[in-house]
């Protein structure tokens, strides 16, 4: 914080007075109860972060206080006085912001346009396009990102959307900001630089409400921690009196860690090798986002592949699963050459993958929990010509069972499902292939520890029967969990390999990042 | 009934605990209710309309487009559209009236006059093939659905007037000498009383209905038009899927083709022109999402015989033709915004309710109207 925020802080006398909070709000999806009676306070000038995993409830909470549903029961007041929103529009304009977890963006319309998309700055003879591309790079500015306002979002990383998604945030003078899940998809730099705009943010007394999974980080920029399981607070603290191992007991209800590699069997043979592979940027850029890099992976180890956002991991586990196409090399299953074979017949081999962004790659929305599940093994219950329920159902409940899906059942919409239970349909849909060779891209995405740490286990033990797993991560904690061995990937090349006893320290120095002291 | 596919969450049965949801039922069933409501009104209105024979009458015009809004129907559950059906049925009927007036092989100075079944499977592959050149164009060459198709639209029109020069085959009968009758069957023979158009459509609809639910293509086209990149990770074979969607609502075009030129007794090179037009509309009165992935045989059967039922009524009471064109175009319009009421009740009350009702989708009564 810079030594006038800091004045301008102690000088504010409203600083702490709670601004919007919410009064025994209950919240019921039919027979479901989201929230059970919620009482929680958003203070002026502070940062609550609101933890819990999914399910819990945080995001309906959320989704209540910025006006996008409204409470079954209980009330919201805003400065001490009732309110009730009918939209987020009528919240936005009470100066109330949401950062959705799932980005909103335009992706065909310039950064400039989707700043100011719904609140065009208007002249008599139409939009002042100059003067929101002024401001627009202002705010580009202030979050240290060197975009273009007229780039188009769609050319933007996922980590560059998000800012963008910040900066609109930014420009409609919120005085309170909710932010859902904004690091997910951001390096350790920008990470840095958010902050410090949310700590700008809170000297000039806007009301921060921050909710990640990433709880170090979290911790780093609270004052007020929350922690919600089940519908319920179960805890509040000041973030001065708690540590990381508190937050997660409240989470969960229990000690626990994301797990350690499994031991006591031998490796078998290599049961993937990917060979001098390159991938030519899909923008047309002319240079090779993942550079004859080659690697291999033996019959019940598990490889975990680390680094930044943009270093070519989602690209490389795609090209492999079949879905880009190689420039070069060769990718060689249980010493077969599938470079050939369509995402199908690699499937049908024994390797697939998980894809890293769910909602566009891994589920279909109008389907139901069942049919997800069973979408990838179609095969496997059809009788000649049709398809046999009484198997398809069978399969489908060993499924819900092996991954632990919470579901109301297997005819339920995919939508009705929390991010991590949703996680573990997409995970368990390749399961039931009974592939030998498994690729995650970020599996843990916007998932709760809870949810993380179960899917870790059932890694491991599948591991265990002679499962090959590559998961990627950019989250370096995760490299230490399961892995048998850590892959270090920085600028579509490997740069370093580890066992799983090293540190975080080395392989972040690996990957390019700054060590975080 | 429920407009529900099997694709849907919602059982049939969904209702809320304990309670009786009028407007819940009201809104899943809006077409089945839709219809039974134009049939009293109707009814009411003119003596001449609850008869036997005005249904058969008015069936034999809905096997027309039913036929139509099959194929349609597994081109929107892609995603996709087909602007083409209409100009498909039209060129078929052609391209039969011509067969049925003798093939002439020049260098060997012979005529041929080939049967009738011969004709209806040569104008059935014609359809096909006009359905092949839309998927190809959109599946390989990634022309969006609604231009493809309308470019295929207009070149099947201006073959079908081609071949003719405009004009209209009139003799479709043939001659017993040359073996070649039997086509007037098609729109005027009997099965045990119902019109052999309205059999073909049943069972149309009724092999469309088991493959949506029962083969694995159909649980592919489902996937394929809900996220097609997530079908395409799972091993679903997403282009074929595609292709195959097109070449299937050609050849349902075409069979309407030759029912139609039956029915008429003549072929003419305009036949069909804007029907594809009401083909979309049945579907999308069925409950059927133009974004993919929802909609149901039985919707849009329910759909088809809305749209005929309406139409032949107002005709039977005599209203112009100009408020006809206004009252089906309400229709469809209401239907639209029904349809979106319907989905976003669904995704904001998602139903946990699920496990009170016996999970297996009923499907295997899910056979059309």
């Amino acid at each position: 914080m810079s030594q006038a925020a800091v004045a301008k802080r102690a000088a504010d006398p409203r600083h702490g007075e709670v601004v919007l909070s919410a009064r025994n709000v209950v919240k019921t999806y039919g027979g479901v109860h989201a929230l059970k009676g919620v009482n929680f306070d958003i203070r002026r000038g502070s940062v609550t972060t609101l933890f819990g995993e999914n399910g819990a409830g945080k995001s309906t909470l959320m989704k209540i206080l910025s006006g996008v549903t409204t409470p079954t029961s209980g009330e919201i007041r805003l400065d001490g006085a009732p309110v009730s929103f009918a939209s987020s529009t009528e919240a936005r304009d009470q100066g109330i912001s949401i950062i959705h977890q799932e980005l909103s963006l335009a992706p065909n319309l310039s950064v400039r346009d989707n700043i100011f998309m719904g609140r065009e700055i208007r002249t008599a003879t139409g939009v002042d396009f100059a003067e929101e591309a002024r401001q627009a790079k202002a705010l580009m500015e202030e979050l240290e990102e060197e975009i273009d306002p007229m780039t188009p979002v769609e050319d933007l990383r996922l980590g560059q959307q998000q800012i963008v998604e910040i900066a609109r945030s930014l420009s409609v003078d919120a005085r309170i900001l909710i932010m859902d899940e904004p690091t997910s998809a951001l390096s350790a730099s920008e990470v840095e630089v958010l902050f410090k705009v949310i700590r700008d943010l809170t000297a000039r007394g806007v009301a921060i409400v921050y909710i990640s999974h990433h709880l170090e980080e979290a911790l780093q920029i609270t004052d007020h921690a929350v922690v919600l399981r089940d519908g319920n607070i179960t805890a509040t603290a000041e973030a001065k009196d708690i540590d990381l191992e508190w937050i997660v007991r409240n989470m969960v209800g229990e000690n626990f860690d994301l797990g350690s590699p499994p031991t006591g069997y031998e490796f078998g043979a290599t049961a993937l090798a990917v060979e001098n592979v390159s991938v030519h940027d899909a923008a047309g850029s002319g240079y090779d986002v993942v550079d004859r890099l080659s690697l291999d992976v033996k019959t019940g180890e598990i490889v975990c592949i680390y680094g930044l956002m943009g270093a070519g991991r989602t690209e490389l586990l795609e090209a492999v699963a079949g879905r880009v196409p190689l420039a070069n090399g060769r990718v060689v299953l249980h010493g077969e050459d599938v470079s050939k074979l369509s995402i199908a017949q690699r499937i049908a081999a024994g390797l697939v993958l998980v894809p890293e962004d769910r909602q566009r790659d891994g589920l279909v929305q109008t389907m139901t929990v069942g049919r997800n599940l069973s979408l990838a093994s179609i095969e496997a219950f059809a009788k000649s010509l049709f398809l046999s329920r009484s198997r398809e159902k069978a399969l489908i409940d060993d499924s819900i069972r092996k991954v632990h899906v919470k579901t109301a059942g297997s005819e339920v919409p995919i939508g009705s499902l929390s991010g991590g239970n949703q996680q573990k349909v997409v995970i368990g849909k390749m399961l039931t292939t009974n592939p030998s060779v498994i690729l995650l891209d970020e599996p843990s995405r916007g998932i709760d520890v809870g949810a993380k740490a179960e899917v870790f286990r059932l890694l491991s033990e599948r591991a265990r029967q002679g499962l090959a797993v590559i998961f990627s991560t950019s989250e370096v904690s995760e490299c230490l969990s399961i892995a048998h061995r850590i892959v270090v990937m920085r600028r579509g090349r490997i740069v370093a390999q580890f066992g799983s006893n090293v540190s975080k320290e080395e392989i972040m120095a690996a990957s390019g990042e700054a060590v975080v002291a | 009934m429920s407009n529900n596919s099997s694709a849907l969450a919602a059982p049939a049965s969904s209702k809320k605990a304990g309670g009786f949801d009028l407007a819940y039922l009201l809104l899943e069933g809006r077409a089945f209710f839709a219809l039974i409501a134009i049939i009293v009104v109707f009814s009411f209105l003119s003596p001449n309309y609850f008869t036997v024979s005005n249904f058969l009458t008015m069936a034999n015009h809905v096997a027309i487009f039913g036929l139509l809004a099959v194929g349609m129907l597994l081109v929107i559950l892609n995603g996709g559209i087909d602007l083409s059906v209409g100009s498909t049925l039209g060129l078929a009927g052609v391209v039969a009236g011509a067969l049925m007036q003798g093939v002439t092989i020049a260098p060997l100075g012979v005529v041929l006059y080939p049967p009738v079944w011969v004709v209806a499977v040569l104008a059935c592959a014609l359809g096909g093939l006009v359905g092949l050149l839309n998927g190809v164009l959109i599946a390989r060459f990634k022309v969006p659905a609604f231009v493809a198709t309308l470019g295929v639209m207009y070149m099947a029109r201006g073959v079908a007037l081609l071949m003719t020069n405009g004009l209209t085959y009139n003799n479709l009968g043939g001659r017993a000498e040359l073996g070649n009758t039997g086509f007037d069957a098609l729109g005027f023979d009997r099965l045990f009383g119902v019109p052999t158009g309205v059999v073909v459509l049943v069972v149309v609809a009724v092999i469309a209905s088991l493959v949506l639910n029962r083969t694995a293509f159909g649980r592919w086209l489902y996937a394929s038009g809900g996220n097609e990149r997530a079908a395409e990770l799972s091993g679903v074979p997403v282009k074929g899927v595609q292709i195959s969607v097109y070449v299937i609502s050609g050849i349902c075009a075409a069979i309407a083709g030759l029912i139609l030129s039956s029915q008429l007794t003549s072929a003419g090179p305009t036949a069909g022109t804007t029907y594809e037009l009401t083909a979309i509309a049945a579907v999308v009165i069925g409950g059927a999402a133009l974004t993919g992935g929802r909609g149901t045989i039985r919707g849009t059967m329910l759909g088809a015989f809305v749209i005929g039922f309406l139409s032949d009524g107002l005709v039977i009471i005599g209203i112009s033709s100009y408020w006809q064109t206004v009252f089906t175009g309400a229709v469809i319009v209401l239907a639209v915004l029904l349809n979106a009421v319907q989905y976003r009740r669904r995704v904001k009350a998602p139903q946990p309710s699920a496990g009170s009702t016996p999970s297996l989708p009923n499907a295997g009564a899910k056979a059309a109207a």
